[in-house]
């Protein structure tokens, strides 16, 4: 994927906007500036618990605008169907998507919809595009300009649920348990963060988890970050599941996630906000900056050991061995 | 080798059991282990159990460790 | 989570590391021939709190890095067959073959499904009647007999569409080759959960005949680090014995149960391992008796000679004869994301690891 973008896309579209590579882009209008960003949703199976589709398209873009410090204001969404896709099944995804965007105050202004023959696309695909208003003070939040050793690492709760959930709907493994997807709009909790205190950067560990995240940060600051194993919040059963298949919880999508990097003080500021808020009442400082290491990630186990940390090559395959 | 997970048995259903381990559970196979009972441990690999947890020697293993840790003068963190 | 948690309590962990540090006065390499135990090792971060005079090797104990190239290759010729839904443990998916691998075959066309369990297998084929189900058998003596079992539910349940490629090994001729080849180790940590199977017998010839000290693991710090104990303790008082660290779950005799299933299905036949050439009597082979459950009596597929990639030097390296920095291709041709040789592939392997500490 990554040889793809630089090697075919870059390539051809390469301009100073793009090369920041972040997850929205800031555009100047005049004086004012707005975040644009877009993104497609190709997920399989369509439904799993927690959420489908059509609520995962629009908490993805919600989150990138949020996460860039923009206040998302309008999405654009084009469907592609599959001939023959159940009308009822769409009409669910769609009521989802709409009552998404509504929560989190965002109006859908505009949309396609293409039908294609029986075997042309995968059930359903959707694309979001969205756009949102950006001040002066938050537009650098993506590009991590200002980061030191002792900034702290936050996250807004547990993580893995997305990736375990989608997976034990897809896959017929045949295990039961209660994880659900964190699928969700950040807006709301990050903007009550940026109302009341600054951060240095703001990211979502989609696919690859937080490790992928991290891993890309260290390597942009060539700085170290070191994470505490024992900070790491988890739900019992998404550790159990990860420890049934070999699977490393930080390498797992979240959907309802924001890493957030901060100076000493306000990181615990920002710690205090987010556990006001619903979709932060697990919130932790999960590890902090240091001079040592630098562009590497490491992990500070719990039984006194300590490892590097990875990003994600692949995806992660449960293994008997 | 390999990747087997404690589990605790539910019930016994025949030739399967319904297992648990935390919040999560799996219908394990027990056509590799005889006489086992709910509230035994099984130890699950790959969809089956292969032996039982046995609880006296996980506790007396356990027991000399934590008297070792007990009898260190003053133990330097690391 | 139970007998885990307890298992990788801090302060049992560090008592032990300093234990350690002040029994250990000889520079000894350990050997472990396990996959999950190389996981165990590097997940919870052992090296770090072992002394300076011990070194831990990993030998060839990933099903991953002891299949074959001509393995993968088989196995991608039967999912090319028409009607053949192949299905795998997740570990094998990403294996390099002489050209391609399972998960780019998947992409293109070709039925190829990752399971937890071989039960699922039989599933398949019974809601499946009109395809062939080949299920590809990687694993030692902990998973060869759920394979075995799985074969004998399809003779019960009289399922004629269940086909086993088999590509099990067993672990005591590789480790008795290892050591005439005499590949320098002081003691072996030995794997937990096949010894929880095949009971502790297999190894006596070790240490008697060899004077190789063998300690029976468990994959928890706790254990692991104890089984290191154990193992140094023996080799500095020149009393080389089989030993049980995990006498939780492993018992002198093992399990009959599991014994007897493996021996009425398989029998033995020497056995090509990557990187290490043709070891007798080291592979499990289905049995005449049930050979219409043997996909490779029942397809006849042609695959192109299988060559392992030039450079690779995996059986050096799972010999412990080499590291990963001798090899050309290590960092360069050879990298976690685009594996040339079977110890990238495998997440925790050799060169894997390795790459992850490079500076």
């Amino acid at each position: 994927m990554h040889d793809l973008i630089a090697d075919v896309f870059m390539k051809h579209f390469g301009n100073d906007i793009l090369s920041e590579q972040t997850d929205s882009a800031i555009l100047s209008l005049g004086s004012d500036e707005i975040a644009f960003t877009t993104d497609s949703f190709v997920i399989d199976p369509l439904f799993f618990p927690g959420g489908n589709i059509g609520k995962l398209a629009v908490c993805g873009t919600i989150n990138d605008l949020a996460v860039t410090g923009a206040v998302p204001l309008y999405l654009s969404v084009s469907f592609i169907i599959e001939e023959g896709f159940p009308m009822k099944d769409l009409e669910i995804i769609v009521e989802s998507l709409a009552e998404e965007a509504k929560k989190a105050g965002v109006l859908i202004v505009t949309g396609d919809t293409k039908v294609v023959n029986k075997g042309k696309c995968d059930k359903l695909f959707i694309n979001t595009t969205g756009v949102g208003r950006i001040s002066k003070r938050d537009r650098n939040i993506s590009r991590a300009l200002d980061i030191k050793p002792g900034d702290l690492i936050l996250i807004n709760g547990t993580i893995g649920d997305h990736g375990i959930a989608v997976m034990n709907a897809r896959e017929s493994f045949n295990f039961k348990s209660a994880v659900v997807s964190d699928c969700a709009s950040l807006n709301t909790i990050i903007r009550e963060v940026l109302d009341k205190t600054a951060v240095k950067f703001m990211r979502d560990p989609t696919r690859g988890g937080v490790a992928t995240v991290l891993n890309e940060l260290a390597g942009k600051i060539q700085l170290g970050i070191v994470l505490e194993e024992s900070a790491l919040p988890l739900e019992t059963a998404v550790e159990a599941m990860c420890e049934l298949l070999g699977f490393d919880p930080l390498h797992i999508a979240n959907e309802g996630k924001v890493l957030i990097v901060a100076g000493k003080d306000e990181g615990l500021k920002v710690l205090e906000i987010m556990r006001e808020n619903e979709l932060g009442t697990k919130s932790a400082i999960i590890g902090y900056v240091v001079n040592e290491y630098p562009g590497r990630v490491v992990l500070q186990n719990q039984t006194g050991g300590h490892r590097i940390i990875d990003s994600l090559a692949g995806d992660q395959l449960p293994r008997i061995c | 080798m390999c990747l087997a997970i404690p589990a605790k048995v539910i019930s016994v259903n025949g030739e399967t059991a319904l297992v648990s381990i935390e919040d999560v559970e799996y219908t394990a196979s027990l056509l590799l282990l005889d006489d086992v009972n709910p509230g035994d441990f099984i130890m699950l690999h790959a969809g089956f159990a292969i032996q039982k947890v046995d609880a006296d020697e996980a506790a007396e293993t356990l027991q000399l460790l934590q008297e070792e840790v007990k009898n260190r003068p003053g133990e330097t963190a690391l | 989570m139970k007998y885990i948690d307890e298992y990788r309590k801090k302060d049992l962990i560090l008592s032990i590391s300093e234990k350690l540090k002040s029994v250990s006065t000889k520079e000894i390499v350990l050997m472990e021939v396990c996959g999950g135990h190389t996981m165990a090792i590097h997940r919870f971060g052992l090296p770090s709190l072992l002394p300076a005079t011990i070194r831990l090797i990993s030998g060839p104990g990933c099903p991953v890095c002891v299949s074959p190239q001509y393995f993968i290759d088989k196995a991608l010729a039967f999912s090319r067959i028409p009607n053949v839904i192949v299905t795998t443990y997740g570990d094998l998916i990403r294996v390099p073959g002489s050209t391609t691998s399972l998960e780019k075959e998947r992409a293109n066309r070709s039925d190829i499904r990752i399971i937890y369990s071989v039960l699922e297998a039989l599933t398949i084929a019974k809601n499946n009647p009109g395809k062939s189900i080949v299920f590809l058998g990687i694993g030692f003596e902990t998973t060869a007999p759920l394979t075995a079992a799985a074969i004998l539910e399809a003779r019960k349940e009289n399922i004629t569409n269940f086909f086993v490629y088999s590509a099990h090994k067993i672990m005591p001729p590789v480790m008795k080759a290892l050591v005439e080849e005499g590949v320098k180790i002081d003691g072996f940590i030995a794997p937990g959960h096949v010894s929880a199977i095949t009971g502790t017998a297999i190894y006596d010839n070790l240490a008697s005949e060899c004077g190789l000290g063998v300690v029976v693991s468990g994959f928890e710090p706790v254990d692991m680090m104890q089984s290191i104990l154990m193992l140094t303790s023996q080799i500095e008082a020149g009393t080389p014995k089989v030993e049980v660290q995990y006498q939780r779950v492993v018992k002198t005799n093992g399990n009959k149960t599991a014994q007897h299933l493996l021996a009425e299905v398989f029998e033995t036949r020497d056995d090509s391992w990557r990187g290490l050439g043709v070891i007798k009597e080291s592979g499990l082979k289905i049995r005449k008796h049930l050979s219409t459950f043997d996909a490779e009596q029942h397809f006849e597929v042609r695959v192109p000679e299988s060559f392992e990639p030039k450079g690779c030097i995996c059986g050096l390296i799972l010999r412990g004869l080499k590291t990963p920095v001798d090899c050309s291709l290590f960092g360069k041709k050879c990298t976690p994301a685009d594996p040339v040789g079977a110890c990238m592939v495998s997440g925790e392997g050799t060169c894997a690891t390795y790459y992850k500490y490079r500076s």
